[in-house]
């Protein structure tokens, strides 16, 4: 009985991880195939043929997609860091009328439907000229990093020990020093946490992007992947499609694998506590 | 140099009164030490003259100079705390510099007072280690190398040995005393729990007591003439007995003290009572003895032979040593 | 909210200095969130109640609630009403969207819950499983909807091939394009998605409860069913709700995976797509506004009264 119990649940593990991983698989097996292998069905390995990658490289375009992905989530990660950390020191230390009003606020933003905000961005986005620019995606996608960050930050220095800091007034530290000298480093754990979404955050946005960028070499992977299509049904490059796939997934395999224990209590410090 | 005055200093957070009109004079170089139930607004008080808190009321000088709006750095005052607050990414020789480069000394100067604070505490050797690689000892030592390389005027401890073992307190107890043995011309302000702590330490002992002072003076003044019967009752250890009822009133008071070491076993004396425990701790016996007339007491007997429970004694109070009070707490003549 | 906030009215330099340094701090924030959310939310709302259209944002006129819903007149004495409000189209994509985000959360809570209780025993490798089940999470929407467009395929798909071959279909399905079967395949990668962030929520909620919780009742000889109904999932239940909340929020403005999965469907319109297509595809951008605005405050609404029943996890917060 106590045999049959483990049995079936070891099955149900391998049922999680099978339903988990599969499509993943499946792109992948479907990548390195080409011509008519594709719509052969097979579930193991059947050939080894990179022309989809290589012929997605070559293209040139798809280069300069996958560097506008990186770069405009590394900078969208780079500025929630910087504008969250010096917020999330006053919400967090400094006492004010209206901090727990402001955090609710700021906390209320997050739940926005993006859409909502698309026509009112849209204009503000032409009306300085960053239409079609990384710059426009770099500064909407604020819109659900900063909440995120500025609260999860907030509620790790809250648990940062008092006397540390009043050690550094004592000291004579300014506040900015106290952020920059005595918490950051102290806070790196909690950055790397929130960077990493951040990061995956940018890295898959799609709305946005679809919305305001307009020539191919300055789209993001998602929505170069969402365009790639035959001129008819059954002209779609489907190997095409599953190598592009890959390769924009593959570096948040990577990010999961090496940091699930940070990831993992991000989602959970920006969920669970709100 | 610097002398400390408090003049009815008051402190309310929100509609809550902490501290209740304070007037202190602390001299030059002295060294205090404010001990009162938890609480009472010890620690409060210190952080007001360190600047962490704000004054609701009343006036702080330093050294004659009105501080109520002065930064905390720029008071002069160093402080250790409980925890010790040393930041935990930083070197000892690191932590020890982080002030002196807010005040913009220049590089010599730092490693110079650095290295000569560092000598003093003997944690020489431990500069280049963080926080995390030192004992708790060692810890407080770098917090009041911390304090100590900053020369201030005014030393504040808040608990600063209340997170060590037993023996280590003793050691850096000594330590702190012989500190202010050299640094004779810093004021210390010590906030502390611990009876012998502040006997010990204090040049005069500040006895706080909800929000107000209760009595000021050398250790022994307390000890011996305590001003009023919460003094009495607060300093000693173990504490002085207190008696009510008859036996109070018929020597005309609502309340009479006696030490445990102020009474005596002896065949006619005029308390009769029971011995229900003894504690034997070598140096000394405390016998807890249930009278009819005095109530529960104890008493202090020289080590020796311990009397059983349940064995029936007489004791006698040293009459010139009974403390009596009047039904306000304050002491009769 | 806190009693330091009311403190006597001269603040030392210390605090005064605090307190400029926080506005300081909070200032370009506050700016860039009010530049990215609040400026740009009052404008949608405005240009809902203007003729704006693509390429004349700037001399939009004012016209009042025509977007919503006016009475056009034939001329003859007829007429019909107009507008989002009557727009038929418009109400499909809010009952789609509210049928999507009930249930698709509902099986995600379920599937999240047994997940995470696996997840909650410690057995070898339980580390690898984890990182397993963050992988649907951290692909990127777009590209789970291809993945699963292309498993989905009418004549190539997988998952044909398989339901064929355990003989659950006899022939294949055309699970993306026909009306009957849409929703269900949005829902079903939907479900695969974001199962796993449930399931790390729910696992947080079990592992703050303490374990002496579940010995004492093993000490007492309680069935594992009943243990789970009486002691676990009253404890989980705050934590459960957050998720549930969170999640609907998420699943209310679905737009990426209907996109790209099954554009253009009727079966499958969300109220994102709909205005969407409105603003940008068919040129009718006040009439796109006038749905995004509605779409907002059908949110708030929802939020709102969430809110209400998790009341109390938001308070104990600050
Ligand atoms: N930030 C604060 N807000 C409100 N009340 C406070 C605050 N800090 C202290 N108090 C109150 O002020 C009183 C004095 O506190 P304080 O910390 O000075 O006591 P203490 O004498 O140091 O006690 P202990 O010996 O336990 O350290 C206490 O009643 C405490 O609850
Ligand atoms: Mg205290």
């Amino acid at each position: 009985m106590a045999r049959l119990k483990t049995y079936g649940f070891y099955l149900l593990v391998a049922v999680i991880v099978l339903q988990a991983v599969f499509p993943f698989y499946y792109a992948i097996l479907t990548s390195l195939e080409t011509g008519q292998a594709i719509f052969d069905i097979n579930y193991l390995p059947a050939a080894l043929d990179w022309s989809n990658y290589r012929s997605m490289l070559s293209s040139g375009v798809f280069g300069r997609q996958f560097l506008n992905s990186a770069v405009t989530a590394s900078a969208v990660v780079v500025l929630s860091l910087v504008l969250a950390t010096t917020a999330a020191y006053a919400l967090a230390r400094i006492r004010f009328r209206g901090r727990g009003l402001l955090l609710l606020t700021i906390l209320s933003v997050s739940m926005f439907p993006q859409i909502a905000v698309l026509a009112g961005l849209f204009e503000l986005i032409r009306a300085f000229g960053l239409f079609n620019s990384l710059w426009a995606l770099v500064f909407s996608y604020m819109i659900f990093t900063l909440p995120f960050t500025v609260w999860v930050l907030t509620t790790f220095m809250r648990k940062l020990p008092v006397e540390i800091e009043e050690a550094a007034i004592m000291d004579g530290a300014s506040a900015l020093t106290i952020i920059w000298r005595v918490f950051l480093p102290l806070m790196w754990p909690a950055m790397v946490t929130t960077g990493l979404l951040a990061f995956i955050h940018a890295w898959n946005e799609f709305l946005f992007a679809l919305t305001f960028l307009s020539t191919d070499t300055q789209r993001t992977v998602p929505v170069a992947i969402a365009m790639i299509s035959g001129r008819s049904e059954f002209e779609i490059p489907w190997g095409n499609i599953m190598a592009a796939s890959v390769v924009v997934t593959l570096p948040l395999v990577v990010l999961v694998l090496i940091f699930q224990r940070k990831i993992v209590s991000g989602l959970t410090a920006g969920a669970v506590k709100g | 140099m610097a002398r400390v005055e408090l003049q009815a200093v008051r402190k309310s957070f929100g509609t809550v009164d902490v501290i209740h009109g304070i007037d202190l004079d602390l001299a030059s170089g002295e060294f205090v030490v404010f001990v009162g139930p938890s609480g009472c607004g010890k620690s409060t008080l210190l952080r007001m003259i360190a600047g962490l808190e704000d004054i609701s009321g009343g006036e702080l000088r330093i050294g004659g100079e009105k501080m109520n709006d002065v930064l905390p750095a720029k008071r002069g005052c160093a402080m250790v705390f409980q925890s010790y607050a040393l930041y935990p990414h930083m070197t000892v020789r690191e932590n020890m510099a982080f002030g002196l480069e807010q005040a913009r000394l220049s590089k010599r100067e730092i490693e110079e007072r650095v290295t000569q604070s560092a000598r003093m505490l003997q944690i020489d050797h431990l500069m280049d280690r963080k926080p995390k690689a030192l004992s708790g000892g060692q810890r407080q030592r770098v917090a009041i190398g911390r304090a100590i390389s900053r020369q201030p005027r005014v030393f504040l401890f808040d608990e600063p040995l209340s997170n060590l073992d037993a023996a280590l307190r003793v050691d850096t107890r000594i330590e702190i005393a012989a500190l202010h043995h050299r640094l004779h011309d810093t004021t210390m302000i010590y906030v502390t729990h611990d009876q012998v702590e502040a006997m010990t330490l204090a040049d005069r002992i500040v006895v706080l007591n909800a929000g107000k002072v209760e009595q000021v003076g050398t250790p022994m003044d307390l000890y011996e003439r305590p001003a009023s019967r919460f003094v009495a009752s607060f300093i000693g250890s173990p504490r002085m007995n207190l008696i009510e009822g008859a036996t109070a009133e018929a020597m005309g008071a609502a309340c009479v003290g006696i030490r445990p070491e102020h009474l005596h076993v002896a065949q006619d004396g005029p308390w009769a009572g029971k011995v229900v425990m003894a504690e034997a701790l070598g140096s000394d016996t405390f016998l807890h003895v249930e009278t009819a007339e005095a109530g529960r007491v104890v008493v202090r007997i020289p080590p020796g032979e311990t009397p059983t429970p349940g064995t029936a004694l007489h004791l006698a109070p040293d009459a010139a040593r009974l403390h009596r009070f009047g039904a306000d707490g304050a002491p009769l003549a | 909210m806190d009693a330091e906030t009311m403190t006597a009215p001269d603040l030392s330099r210390l605090a005064r200095q605090r307190k400029r340094a926080a506005w300081a701090f909070l200032a370009p924030m506050l700016i860039v969130l009010a530049a990215v959310a609040a400026w740009p939310l009052a404008r949608t709302i405005w240009f809902g109640f203007t003729d704006a259209s693509l390429d004349q944002l700037g001399n939009a006129q004012w016209v009042g609630f025509q977007n919503y819903l006016h009475w056009f007149d034939y001329g003859n004495g007829q007429g019909e009403w107009e507008g989002v409000l009557a727009d038929p189209r418009w109400w499909r994509s809010v009952w789609n969207t509210i049928w999507f985000a009930g249930l698709s959360v509902s099986i995600e809570t379920v599937f999240g819950l047994v997940i995470a209780l696996v997840l909650h025993r410690s057995f070898p490798g339980r580390g690898l499983v984890r990182a397993a089940i963050l992988i649907p999470w951290a692909i990127p929407t777009i590209v789970s909807a291809k993945m699963w467009a292309w498993m989905l395929h009418d004549q190539f798909g997988i998952v044909n091939d398989m339901l064929m071959r355990v003989g659950l279909i006899d022939s294949a399905i055309a699970w993306t394009a026909t009306p009957g079967t849409a929703m269900f395949a949005i829902v079903a990668v939907d479900v695969w998605k974001t199962t796993p962030f449930m399931a790390l929520l729910i696992l947080a909620a079990l592992q703050m409860v303490p374990d002496d919780i579940y010995e004492a009742a093993r000490m007492d000889g309680v069935p594992a069913f009943r243990l789970f109904r009486k002691v676990t999932l009253p404890l989980i239940l705050p934590g459960l709700l957050v998720a549930v909340v969170f999640r609907t929020l998420d699943a209310l403005r679905v737009f990426d995976l209907i996109y790209v999965l099954t554009p253009n469907t009727d079966a499958t319109r969300s109220m994102s797509i709909y205005a969407r297509e409105n603003l940008f595809d068919y040129d009718k951008f006040a009439y796109g506004s006038a749905a995004s605005t509605l779409l907002f405050f059908v949110i708030a609404l929802i939020t709102i009264t969430f809110i209400r029943v998790t009341r109390m996890n938001l308070e104990r917060e600050d």
